[in-house]
């Protein structure tokens, strides 16, 4: 089989996966070398569902030993299959990135043999980048969940970030659609991984010569929707990670109906808003200081479709506001719907100089209409609108599927 | 005062202009015709500031150096202005962001900023040999006098190629050692391929997840006007245009037959059609309904419109869409100038389905084992009419179609290519119109279906006989 045949095989394979994102780390470039990490990553194209991209993202092979239901690369599944060798992956990366096409690789792989040869494998890709190549790029490994340390240690010299995939958001859940997998054995592989972080992490404040792990951190997918587990559970498992393995990213993917389905999954279009909703919320419990029961008490195990979680909590707690913009403390000005994160670090730095008025804000390209009903400023006070029974019809966008539009670009930056 | 297009020229003159403590109401900046590849003459950032007495803050500096880069010939005044308030009184001014004057400059320098991304991003180096040597050469079309400005970053990243980026206003070059800027040239200099492009383009079309088809997220992301310069967007109509197949082949449930096709007669004219639907038993919807309501109209049509199922008016009058939805149906279809005696109207499902009590039927939305069921009549009457565009009316009508994949926010008055008609398209049911809860909502999103019937007009127009 040539490249070409197996790159469309295991490129189709590979988008199933949400986490492709080239963000965080830092890799200068060396003189005889190729590439280079500077913060932020660089989207270099867009496909037509709107995602970027800007990493090669392949499997090494879609041959597996496990059976997956939701996965089309299971063991029963009839897709057509490829492997790729090391050198073609490598061979590929550098092409591609020479021509300035991508940022990077992001190599996952299905399981072949037993998890160490999987991860023997990758781990081959990226040390061959590294090591024969002066290759400077970004790299994404999958961590192979059960593999041993001291492979996950090698990958993470030569990656820039890690991930092992929790899948589904509870053990009940794995067992019944994948019934090799627990959060057992990927807890333990995210421990290892967060321990060695965290110690090269140490090892550099001593002396900022030693070497890097996985420098961009860990990160990890959940596929939403194949179960009947509700957002609050999602969510919870979530924040457990956040806390546990200090994780710089939760990807959560709707699930996309994929080609002769298990009978048990929902043969239904992938549930985008939903997805979209997990990350507004994902975004509220790291940056805006929200709690998992305060955007979802337990009598509201999901969250709405037709608001996003920030209006909603604060449709239920109206006493909390209005809000004075020039005098209200950052933690509260985070919880008014509709000013993000950049837009209160703003505001708290002009009000030093200046009393902030509706026109301010406008400036600062703040809706005022979702704004208004939940602040005052010098030079506005809200009338009895909180009181009206039909204050979410006044600060809901208008249509969903407008908000729906610019879900791609919510996913990234987060603000409410 | 000339200045040239360049920040270095612009300080000295500024300098001057402060030391003498002209204000800015008396000065006009005229631009002198220079080249932007001028720019390397400039000092370095750190000598920028006007004078020992007159310090200024080194944000203002950076902000200068990006807007500096903008087209735009106001910046030059625009910048002394602010240079000017920030030495006479307002060092802080910078803070304030939303003061008219700081915030111009800012959005001249977020255009700069976005321009420089998007340059990093879009350039595409060809591979060419020259004198035996490996050389890698992009075309790109920048909107502001970015080239200096963006060169490092790709001595950075390539510092073992040699390559150049050529743009209408200027030209850069790496020859492993140093960067050197020379004048634009035209797109006919920049060569035209490059082997990896059919690999590049394979990955682009396999990476691509037709289930999640979002035009408008790409566009926003991706301007059609980077699109000349990108390999893979020659394929995008194509790729979008194939998206709803794709995504129905994805979720087809292949292997179930319609139930109703053990129900159609010898003939597949529509009369025998319409008569043998009558008995049709193949789901229990039938059962509730007081009579089957087959779609109507001329054979063949131009236009097959789909609804979902009839309602309550429908079953006991026999015939689609008459209802109040229907009443709206009627009126935009006048509006936009399409004759509903001209068009063939049927519903994915043919029996009415509700709850509730005999007194006050409550419309039950078709499950997708009902659409499945009732498919064999739908693509009777397609094969019947032939009409050369299909348009459906609500997401179950397009589902019956094209999957359960079928998202009707996404891919609303979108024509595709399908194997049913030549042009295919979905819009809002008019009941959901009825609807729909505030009245800015409904207006909004009853100017989107006449549009959208608007565009079958047309489409209608558009395509080959
Ligand atoms: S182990 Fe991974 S590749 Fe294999 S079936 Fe499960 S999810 Fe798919
Ligand atoms: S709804 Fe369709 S499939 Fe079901 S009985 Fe009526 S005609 Fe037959």
């Amino acid at each position: 089989m040539d490249v070409r045949k197996k790159l469309e095989i295991l490129a189709d394979a590979a988008k199933y996966d949400a986490s492709c994102a080239s963000s965080g780390g830092k890799r200068k470039s060396t003189p005889g070398g190729l590439g280079s990490v500077e913060g932020m990553g660089i989207c270099h194209s867009y496909t037509p569902d709107g995602r970027c991209v800007s990493l090669l993202k392949i499997l090494l092979t879609n041959f597996c030993i496990y059976d997956c239901q939701y996965c089309i690369n299971r063991i029963s599944s009839d897709t057509p299959r490829a492997r790729f060798t090391p050198e073609e992956v490598v061979r590929l990366t550098l092409d591609f990135y020479k021509r300035n096409y991508i940022e990077g690789l992001f190599l996952s792989s299905g399981v072949l043999k037993s998890p160490d040869y999987t991860m023997e494998q990758l781990v081959q890709v990226a040390r061959t980048l590294r090591e024969q190549h002066q290759f400077q790029g970004y790299i994404h490994l999958k961590a192979v969940p059960g593999a041993s340390q001291e492979l996950i240690d090698q990958a993470g010299t030569y990656a820039d970030r890690l991930s092992a995939n929790i899948e589904l958001p509870t053990d009940a859940d794995l067992s019944k659609l994948a019934p090799e997998k627990s959060f057992a054995v990927t807890g333990e592989t995210m421990r290892e991984i967060h321990v060695r972080v965290e110690q090269s992490k140490a090892e550099r404040q001593e002396s900022p010569k030693a070497p890097r792990f996985a420098p961009a951190g860990q990160s990890t997918q959940m596929l939403v929707g194949a179960t009947p587990t509700p957002d609050a559970v999602i969510l919870d498992t979530a924040h457990q990670l956040y806390t546990r393995y200090r994780l710089k990213r939760v990807y959560y993917s709707a699930y996309s109906p994929i080609p002769l389905v298990d009978a048990r999954l929902p043969a239904k279009a992938p549930p985008l808003v939903r997805e979209h909703r997990l990350y507004q919320a994902d975004w509220l419990l790291r940056f805006y200081g929200f709690h998992v029961g305060e955007l979802l008490p337990p009598e509201q195990p999901d969250l709405s479709l037709d608001m996003d979680p920030k209006l909603a909590w604060a449709l239920r707690r109206r006493e909390a506001f209005p809000v004075d913009v020039n005098r209200a403390p950052r933690e509260m000005l985070l919880r008014v719907p509709g000013l993000g994160v950049r837009t209160v670090d703003r505001l708290l730095r002009i009000r030093k100089w200046h009393k902030l008025t509706l026109e301010d804000l406008a400036r600062l390209r703040v809706p005022l209409n979702r704004v208004k009903p939940f602040i005052v400023t010098a030079d506005h006070r809200p009338t009895a609108l909180l009181d009206s029974p039909r204050l979410p019809e006044r600060v809901r966008p208008s249509a969903e599927q407008l908000s729906l539009f610019s879900t791609a670009v919510v996913a990234r930056t987060g603000e409410l | 005062m000339d200045v040239g297009q360049d920040l270095g020229s612009f300080r000295s003159v500024a300098r001057g202009l402060l030391a003498r403590g002209v204000p800015p109401e008396q000065v006009l900046f005229e631009e002198a015709r220079r080249r932007q590849a001028s720019l390397l003459e400039t000092e370095s950032v750190a000598d920028v500031a006007p004078g020992p007495s007159l310090s200024v803050p080194s944000a203002f500096l950076e902000l200068a150096e990006r807007v500096a880069c903008h087209r735009s010939p106001e910046r030059w005044a625009l910048l002394y202005r602010v240079l000017w308030r920030l030495t006479h009184g307002e060092r802080r001014l910078l803070e304030v962001v939303s003061d008219a004057d700081v915030y111009r400059l800012t959005s001249l320098e977020k255009a700069v900023q976005r321009d420089a991304h998007k340059m990093k991003a879009f350039v595409r180096f060809r591979r060419v040999e020259r004198e035996g040597q490996e050389h890698f050469v992009a075309w790109h079309r920048p909107d502001h006098l970015i080239v200096p400005y963006v060169a490092p970053f790709f001595a950075r990243r390539f510092p073992s190629m040699r390559w150049s980026i050529l743009t209408p206003d200027a030209c850069v070059h790496w020859d492993l050692e140093r960067l050197t800027f020379g004048e634009g040239v035209p797109r006919s200099e920049a060569p035209e391929g490059d082997a990896l492009e059919e690999l590049w383009s394979a990955y682009y079309v396999s990476t691509f997840n037709p289930a999640r088809l979002n035009v408008r997220a790409m566009r926003a992301e991706m301007p059609k006007k980077h699109w000349a310069t990108l390999p893979e967007a020659r394929l995008i109509p194509e790729l979008v245009r194939k998206a709803p197949e794709r995504t129905a082949s994805m979720v087809a449930p292949r292997l179930e037959p319609s139930e109703a096709s053990r129900f159609l007669p010898a003939s597949r004219e529509l009369p025998a059609l319409a008569a043998a639907a009558r008995g049709c038993r193949a789901c229990p919807l039938h059962e509730r309904a007081s009579q089957t309501v087959f779609g109507e109209g001329p054979a063949p049509a131009e236009v097959m419109l789909v609804g979902e199922q009839p309602g309550d008016t429908e079953d006991r009058e026999g015939r689609p869409f008459l209802g109040p939805a229907g009443q709206l149906l009627d009126e935009v279809l006048e509006r936009v100038g399409l004759r509903r005696e001209a068009l063939y109207v049927t519903n994915a499902v043919k029996h009415f389905g509700w709850t509730g009590e005999e007194k006050q039927r409550l419309h039950a939305k078709p499950g997708r084992r009902e659409v499945l069921a009732c498919k064999a009549w739908l693509e009777a009457e397609v094969a019947a009419v032939r009409p050369r565009m299909i348009v459906c009316l609500g997401a179950t009508a397009a589902q019956a179609f094209l999957g359960p994949g079928f998202r009707i926010n996404l891919s609303r008055g979108q024509v595709f290519e399908t194997p049913w008609a030549k042009a295919w398209m979905a819009t809002f049911h008019p009941s959901a119109l009825l609807r729909m809860p505030d009245e800015r909502s409904r207006a909004e999103a009853r100017a989107h279906f006449e549009e959208d019937l608007r565009r079958v007009v047309d489409t209608l127009r558009a395509l080959p006989a």
